[in-house]
């Protein structure tokens, strides 16, 4: 298994670094698993050439979720896992997100299932998506004050 | 007309409630209204050890808890670089694959309730309650098990546990066979589930559903066989799949499953050794024996860590997918070297698939609304965690 996932992510890796080199800010592995760091401003084309390009044909989104490194900054980090169902390979897209401005392009456009995924985040961490259709709370009352996930909104909640 | 839909209506199968738009009896709009259930599980594992969070993970998806703390337990595994030992993977599969049996036989008891056949609910509850007698001998508890722990396993298999399972497996298959004489070629049973909750497989992929559900619609995704986790690679099974992606395929496919789960427990049974280890040799992660706690003052000394202060894995991210009973489950994980994690999230099937449903219902009837509920087979419990 590792070994096949490092083939898969060096195919990746080198699919879009031919794409557009500064799209691959950094690689990280970690236990077999490879993340790519893709700039803020290049998320969304980086993940359309992802889906888009035939040899790496990542078409379905598994998951999106945030990490909060409260009091660092830029304090959000957004993994996204794409999975390619005729490959059977799977890659992490991360990219950070500010405290002071939240806010990201949504993948909606390109997998419609980042719909409620996004939601979810955008209800617990605060971050806004743009270009997503129905950003409203998912989990959580309307009403609701604050985003329950980051890392200084106190476990027992706010009274 | 606008019309709500739950949260207390018996066949939302929990909290949900969907506020649909409706032509006479047919369904324009249905917006799903989810967090009835939020009780902030993601945000209560920040502030337990690797360890305490195992009980948490148990209440998310309450008819596959052994699913979800196999998830929790080889994601934190992965983070540590943790073997375990070939004995305590087998029994793991062993008890994933008898409770996938149990959460379709919940699903098929109350889906067929929803669609009016009452006695099939009675039949399959009464062999999900064999199952569930299984659980208890294993690990003390019905539902809730915390039975697989960081490491390996909490307790060794009951004596007599052979017999035990046996006894069960091999009342099974008539078992489902009984099912199936009753609705496969019922003429209700088709009417209301044929044709109904139709969607292409592209758009279930674009709509990220995995489990049945894809399998119905002939994708033949299954993380058991794709990515293949606790020696699942050394298992022969096969992966059910219809072409149709209506509510009668992946009717089919549940049932096709139960009996490839039997298979698979069969053949772990064959697998699982009478001795050998249950749990890792990982001082300072898996608590010492009883045994060695009393006589050696090492072991007395990480067993008083590991329930104090807890274990640090090294910083990074992981992710890792399990096929559960509704599709794939994922836990990812944030470690920052502490004692406790920095994030833990999971990805509930119930939760993605349930997007579909909106275009799943779109035009059709309301009744036929309760059968794609249905067939999705969602637990509020992991969708609204």
């Amino acid at each position: 298994m590792p070994q096949l996932a490092n083939a898969n992510a060096s195919v990746v890796i080198d699919r879009l670094r031919a794409w557009k080199s500064e799209s691959v800010a950094q690689v990280i592995e970690y236990r077999g698993e490879t993340t790519i760091v893709v700039p803020h401003k290049l998320l969304l084309a980086t993940a359309r050439q992802c889906k888009e390009d035939p040899e790496l044909n990542f078409n379905q989104l598994s998951d999106a979720t945030c990490v909060d490194r409260f009091p660092n900054e830029p304090r959000f980090e957004l993994n996204y896992q794409l999975l390619s169902i005729p490959r059977l390979a799977r890659i992490r897209l991360r990219t950070s997100v500010s405290g002071q401005q939240p806010v990201i392009d949504s993948l909606e456009p390109l997998w419609p299932g980042a719909n409620w995924m996004e939601r979810e985040l955008f209800d617990l961490f605060g971050i806004r998506f743009e270009g997503h259709t129905d950003l409203r709370r998912i989990l959580l009352p309307d009403e609701f004050e604050g985003a329950p996930l980051r890392r200084d909104f106190p476990v027992e909640g706010k009274r | 007309m606008v019309l709500n839909m739950g949260p207390q209506h018996p066949s939302t199968h929990g909290v949900l409630r969907v506020l649909l738009e409706l032509d006479g009896e047919n369904v324009v709009t249905a917006v799903p209204d989810l967090g009835y259930l939020h009780t902030g599980i993601e945000k209560s594992c920040e502030d337990k050890t690797y360890s305490q969070a195992i009980t948490l993970t148990d209440r998310m998806d309450y008819l596959n808890p052994l699913g979800n703390n196999l998830v929790y337990c080889l994601a934190v595994e992965k983070l540590l670089n943790l073997e375990i030992p070939k004995r305590a993977q087998y029994i793991r599969v062993m008890m994933v694959e008898l409770q996938r049996i149990s959460s379709h036989l919940v699903w098929l008891g109350t889906h067929a309730l929803d669609m009016g056949a009452m006695s099939v609910m009675l039949y399959c509850f009464r062999e999900r309650e064999e199952i569930l007698k299984i659980f208890e001998r294993f690990a003390g508890q019905r539902m809730m098990t915390s039975y697989i722990r960081i490491g390996g396993l909490a307790l060794e298999p009951p004596a007599g546990w052979r017999e035990l399972v046996k006894r069960f497996v091999d009342m099974m298959p008539p078992r489902i066979d009984e099912y199936e004489e009753l609705l496969t070629n019922n003429r209700i049973w088709q009417g209301r589930l044929k044709g109904v909750g139709y969607l292409p497989a592209e758009t279930l992929i674009a709509m990220s559903t995995t489990g049945p559900g894809l399998r119905a619609a002939g994708v033949a995704l299954d993380n058991r066989k794709a990515f293949p986790y606790s020696s699942y690679e050394e298992f022969e099974f096969n992966v059910p799949t219809r072409t149709e992606s209506d509510c009668f395929a992946r009717y089919l496919v549940r049932v096709q499953e139960m009996r490839e789960s039997l298979k698979i427990v069969r053949q772990a049974m064959d697998k699982i050794t009478d001795q050998g280890p249950i749990k890792s040799e990982a001082p300072g992660i898996v608590p010492p024996q009883r045994e060695k706690m009393k006589t050696e003052m090492e072991a007395l000394i990480y067993h008083f860590k590991i329930f104090t202060e807890g274990f640090s894995p090294p910083p990074g991210e992981v992710y890792v997918p399990v096929e559960s009973p509704r599709g794939e489950l994922g836990c990812f994980i944030a470690s920052d070297g502490s004692p406790k994690p920095l994030r833990v999230h999971f990805r509930g099937p119930s939760f993605v698939n349930l997007q579909a449903l909106p275009q799943m219902v779109k035009g059709q009837l309301i009744a036929d609304t309760v059968a794609a509920i249905g067939t999705i087979d969602i637990v509020l419990g992991e969708v609204d965690r």
